[in-house]
Order: structure tokens, then sequence, then C-alpha cells
């Protein structure tokens, strides 16, 4: 097959006795017996901490949501935060799925699978904040648009509290099919080296009884491109949308027209930096360093120095915007932002988004494992921050003075905050166990252009010694000779 | 060509270890005149539905209309609500507020689309849970390409043939694989 990488390429795929049933054994053997100690270790802790979540949340409902911190002028605070915080932890899944691919990114194929995964784990801990702060819960389902017996009586169309359940439950549908259409070739792969017949079984259901015809390859290759077609708006649409949530509103330091995308760059940030902080302890725990590569790592790396970047220029417009408006209020809630009492929060974001990505810029720490790790969990923190300081620090100075407010959280709000956490990490372990985390069928596909073993066979790079002759030749006979005879070398070649 | 037609159960598989020795290999063989009955491949190879003679997919086409239905659903639907069902004054605003209704109808079409093309993909290519397909060889989702042969109606010389076939063209193993049933139980 006619496949031309450039030489200059990092491979993705790296040891040199790669095959395609390497690559099968590599990663399905995650799946097959006894999951090791320090997997165990993970998840009796994550499940431990999901479980305290879960009693933190019975709890809610049990006494209602006054045992939250919330008060009347600080009437949005943790929750939201950390909807908005999970929200955009859940759009690198299918950035990195659906922008790469229509980009034709190789490097995504190595990571891919697991940052889908993560997505539909970080949406499902990001749903649980609005349905619970409803109050009454068995209720929710009221924000569906449906007939009922309450006379005609309608959700409404025209709040972005609305758009947010329409975005989100298409969001977490779109993003679940993608994911599992992208399994089933792998499942069966799985299947077909299964040793025993229940295993068998599972892994048969699981795959939809693949087989791999050329029909269904071409049908599959089809349905990948559209669906990343549709993800593509659909990701900048939800985090657009959730911004809306703040953006249409009559509130000082929300009401403003750079949200939109400054909220979707904040998004792929904090999307990354978790893919980051879950790809560098997959590659350890599973033993992937081989597919999850320091190309792949520096390459998000170089997308979170970007979207850091664009973030910073974001939070400077917006005070400069506020100090250039002649606004009052404007100007207040952005001087209160900085300098008032919640001032640790904002110096922290300004912190860990704006100043500590800036040192990948240094090609040396954007490619240590170390430092790649230590910064995904500075930008993790820095992006719970920046949505803690729109949220809480423009609600707690009301209008009236009188109404002026402190926000602290509660025992039960750190609780599930913290429990969600847990449920993440205990879905993404489960997910890691019984899955495979890596695309096979999309790691092998690239194997021929992308490995270091096809690296090694393909025909050595243009020869370029008859080039540096003429070159050398010129020098003593003249420059514009020289010239000549370089193209005319090159061409030869 | 059809992708897992029941019609016959008699089949020689070869096996090929490299695409391009696949690729090539189908082009020799059509070009002789035998009918390939399927090729199977543990990831998508490209440039094989031309040499197969798959006619492209129209998968894509299904998703456009999808998408179309749930745009058509959306606006019908808050059209209905908004403006007759339950026309609620709000500000002094028009009932029917086009520009406020666009998130809702976008996620509508993008909703309809992807589930709509989904659920297309998962019927033309029979899947679904607990399906038993007939496995030709367990390594074809591995390591190994495969095309196979339907000889429940091929004579003696026309089977030596395609095997002779198969093996000049670097297949790296000729089986041949007999199913008893319709519905093949997982071996």
């Amino acid at each position: 097959m006619s496949v031309y990488e450039s030489p200059l390429r990092e491979a993705l795929i790296l040891g040199d006795d790669k095959n395609y049933s390497k690559i099968t054994d590599d990663i399905v053997r995650n799946t097959e017996g006894r999951p090791p100690l320090r997997w165990w270790i993970a998840f009796v802790i994550s499940a431990a901490t999901a479980l305290f979540g879960v009693f933190c949340l019975a709890w809610t409902v049990w006494f209602g949501i006054g045992v939250w911190g919330l008060n009347k002028t600080v009437d949005w605070a943790w929750d939201i935060t950390n909807f908005v915080w999970w929200i955009g932890i859940g759009h690198a899944g299918t950035l990195i799925s659906a922008v790469l691919l229509l980009f034709r990114q190789k490097w995504r194929t190595g990571i891919n699978r697991a940052a889908e995964a993560m997505t539909i784990f970080a949406v499902v801990c990001a749903g649980l904040f609005p349905i619970f702060h409803m109050g009454r819960v068995w209720m929710a389902f009221f924000i569906f648009p449906y007939p009922n017996t309450r006379g005609p009586l309608w959700v409404n169309f025209t709040s972005p509290l609305l758009w947010d359940v329409f975005a989100i439950s298409t969001y977490f549908t779109v993003s679940l099919l993608f994911w599992y259409s992208g399994l089933m070739p792998d499942f069966a792969t799985i299947r077909d080296r299964a040793k025993t017949a229940r295993r068998k079984m599972i892994y048969n259901v699981l795959s939809f009884g693949w087989m791999g015809t050329a029909k269904q390859w071409q049908r599959f290759e089809s349905l990948s491109l559209v669906l990343a077609g549709l993800s593509t708006p659909l990701v900048l649409s939800v985090h657009t949308i959730v911004s809306f949530d703040f953006a249409t509103s009559v509130i000082p330091g929300w009401h403003t027209t750079i949200f939109p995308p400054y909220f979707v760059a904040g998004a792929i940030f904090s999307g990354f930096a978790m893919v980051q902080t879950l790809m560098l302890i997959t590659r350890k725990l599973f033993s992937l360093e081989d597919y999850i590569t320091p190309a792949h790592l520096e390459s998000m790396n170089k997308v979170i120095v970007l979207t850091g970047s664009i973030v910073g220029v974001a939070y400077i417009t917006e005070l400069v915007i506020a100090w250039y408006s002649g606004y009052l209020y404007e100007q207040y809630a952005f001087y209160n932002r900085a300098l008032g009492p919640y001032k640790w929060a904002y110096i922290s974001m300004m912190t860990c988004n704006v100043l500590s990505p800036q040192v990948f810029w240094f090609k040396k720490i954007r490619t240590s494992v170390f430092w790649s790790f230590v910064l995904s969990i500075f930008v993790n923190v820095g992006m719970w921050f920046e949505r803690f300081v729109i949220i809480v620090t423009s609600l707690h100075r009301d209008f009236l003075p009188s109404s002026w407010n402190y926000f602290t959280p509660t025992w039960v709000d750190m609780g599930i905050y913290v429990g969600t956490i847990g449920i993440f990490f205990t879905l993404f372990l489960l997910f890691a166990r019984t899955f495979p985390v890596i695309a096979i069928a999309e790691v092998k596909a690239i194997f021929r252009s992308s490995s270091e073993v096809s690296r090694a066979q393909m025909s050595a790079p243009l020869d370029f010694s008859d080039v540096h002759h003429a070159e050398e030749h010129g020098h003593s006979g003249g420059g514009a000779h020289a010239t000549v005879q370089h193209n005319k070398n090159f061409n030869e070649q | 060509m059809s992708a897992s037609s029941l019609d016959y159960n008699k089949f020689v598989v070869g096996l090929y270890d490299h695409e391009a020795t696949l690729l090539k290999a189908i082009k020799k063989i059509r070009s002789n005149g035998v009918e390939i009955h399927d090729a199977l491949s543990p990831f998508p190879v490209h440039g094989i539905d031309p040499l197969l003679g798959l006619k492209d997919t129209r998968i894509h086409t299904a998703g456009f209309f999808f998408g179309m239905t749930g745009t058509t659903v959306g606006l019908s639907l808050i059209t209905f609500i908004a403006k007759f069902n339950y026309p609620m004054i709000v500000g002094g605003k028009p009932h029917w507020a086009i520009p406020s209704y666009i998130p809702v109808i976008f996620e509508m079409t993008v909703l309809y689309a992807a589930v709509g093309m989904v659920l297309t993909y998962l019927i033309r290519n029979k899947l679904w849970p607990g399906r038993v397909p007939r496995i030709f060889d367990k390594r074809t989702t591995d390591h190994l390409f495969a095309l196979t042969f339907a000889i429940d109606e091929k004579s003696e010389a026309d089977i030596t043939k395609i095997k002779s076939l198969l093996t000049e063209t670097g297949a790296i193993e000729v089986n041949t694989k007999e199913f008893h049933d319709t519905d093949e139980p997982l071996s």
C-alpha cells in the first residue's frame, strides 16, 4: 500500500517487536486474568469515595438543599461550579475523537477511546448537580416537554436552562453512540480470543455480533465520519449553551458576549488536562507506554498551552472591556473579583490557568511525563476555580448592599463534589478493566504508517548526498550557478 | 456480495497476513473471473471497496434525512407549544421567538441524525446484542485478512482453481469451512 509519512513525524506506536497480534495482546491483556493489586487499591478508594458521595446526596434529598451552603444572595455556587467543571472535562473526549478525526490527526487513535469514556463518565457526574439542586429529584422529569395532566403546561423554550437540558442530553446520547459504535469491533477481537464460553458469550453480546466484513467496515467508516461531523458543532454548542446560562442573565460579570468562545476554550483546556491526567495514570497502570507515547503527551500539551493562552486572553479582555464600558457595576464586579473577599480564588485561577501552562513552551517540560502530570493537575484545579470565581464573586455582592454575603461550602457540598470524583474514577477503573482502553482497530489502521517497525522498513528518506555535493561545488563556482545545479539535482531524485 | 448471506453453507477461506497482498490478490482473483463472497479484516482496509466492486454506502444520506426530520420535529413541536397550545406572554415579547428556539432545534437535528444513523447502521450491518455471527476464522479480528468464496454450487475444478489462485496470490493458509445450521453457535 502506498503510505507515505514524513520521516520527521514521530512514530506513534513504539517498540520494535510490534505487529498486529502484538497490538491485540498488549491492549486486550488488561481485560484478561485477575486485576493487579494496584487496581484493587485504586478501586476500593474510588468506590468508598463514591459511596460517601451517594450518602451526601441522600442526606441532601432527606433534609432538603438547606444543608448546602447556599444562601439567599448566593443561590448558585458549589453545585453549578461542579456542573460546569465536569461538563467542561467532558468536552475533550468528543473533541479528540471528532475534531481530530476530521483533521486526520493520527495521534488521536491512542487516546480517543479512553477520552470518550471519560466524556461519558464526566457528563454523568455533571448531570447529578442540577438534578439534585432541583430539590425534589423525583420530579426531575418535569424538565422534558411532554403532554401532561397539569393543563396545557409546557417548559419554557426561551430559557437557556431548558436549552441546557436539550444540549446535555443530546451530547450524552451522541457521545455514547459514538463511543459504542467504535467499541463493537474491538469487543469482537476480545470475543475471538476468549478462552471460556461465558466470556465468549458476554463479549459477543457486547460486540453485537460483529464480523468485520468489507461492507461492515465501509459503513463503519461512513458512520464515524458523519458522527464526527455532527459532534463537532455539537461539542461547541453544548458549552456555548452552558455559557448562555450566565451570559443571557443581567448579572454584572455574567452578561458578557465573550462567554461562549471563552467557555468553549476553557472546556477544551480543562478536558485535555483531565485526559492528560488519566492517560498518564492509565499508561503506567496498564503498561501502555508504547501506545500512549511522549509524542501523544506533547501534542496534548500543545493544545493545553494554546487553549490556556486563549483563556488568559479572555480573562484580560473581560477586565479591559469592563473598564472601557464605563459601566460602574460591571467595573465593580471585576474590581471585586480580583481584589475583593474572593481574591484568593482569583489568584489561584490566574496562577493555575494562565501562568502555569506557559511553561509548556519549553520542549523539555512539555515532553516530560512528570511535569505533564503536575501541570495537568494544576489546570484541573485552576479550571475549577475559574467557574467558582465567575459564579460566586458575581453573585455575592448583590444589587442591594444589605444583601451582601459570603459563601462557604458545608461538608455536604464538599462531600458531593468529592463523591463525584469517586464515581468518575470508579467508572473509569471498571471501564479500564473490562473494555479495551485503546481503540485496537484504529491503532492497527495506523500501524503501517506510524509505527516504529514500519518506519524502519520504509525506504530511506530522500538521499541528499548529491545536493550537498552540488552546494560544495557551488561555493567555489559562484552563487547563481550553484542554485541551478542544486535544483537540477533535486529534481532528478 | 452480501455481508452475511446465509444462502451458502460451504466456503473456501483464504488467509493473508498483509493488507497490500490482500489488495493485489483481490485484483488478480477477480480478473480471473472468480467471484469473491466477502472479505474480512481486523480494521478497515483503505481502497478495498472499489476492488471488491462494492458500491458506496448511502448511510450518510440517510443521516441527512434523519437530521432534517429532527429539525422539522423540533420546529413544529415548539411552534405548536409556544404559539398555539400554551402562548405565554413574557415581557411583551412575541410568542413565536424563532432566534431563541435555534439551540433546541439544532440539538434535535443532531440527536435525530445520530440516533437514526446508528439504528440504520445496526440494521443494515445486521448487528444486535446476542446476534451470533458466522466466524470464518477467529484470527480475522486479530491479525489476518480473509477472502471467502461460496462453494455450495461450485464444481471440484472450480474449487481447485480458487485454491490455486489463493496460493498464487500469497495466501498464507487456505481452508474450507462448512456451516451446518443457519445460525452457527460460537465455537
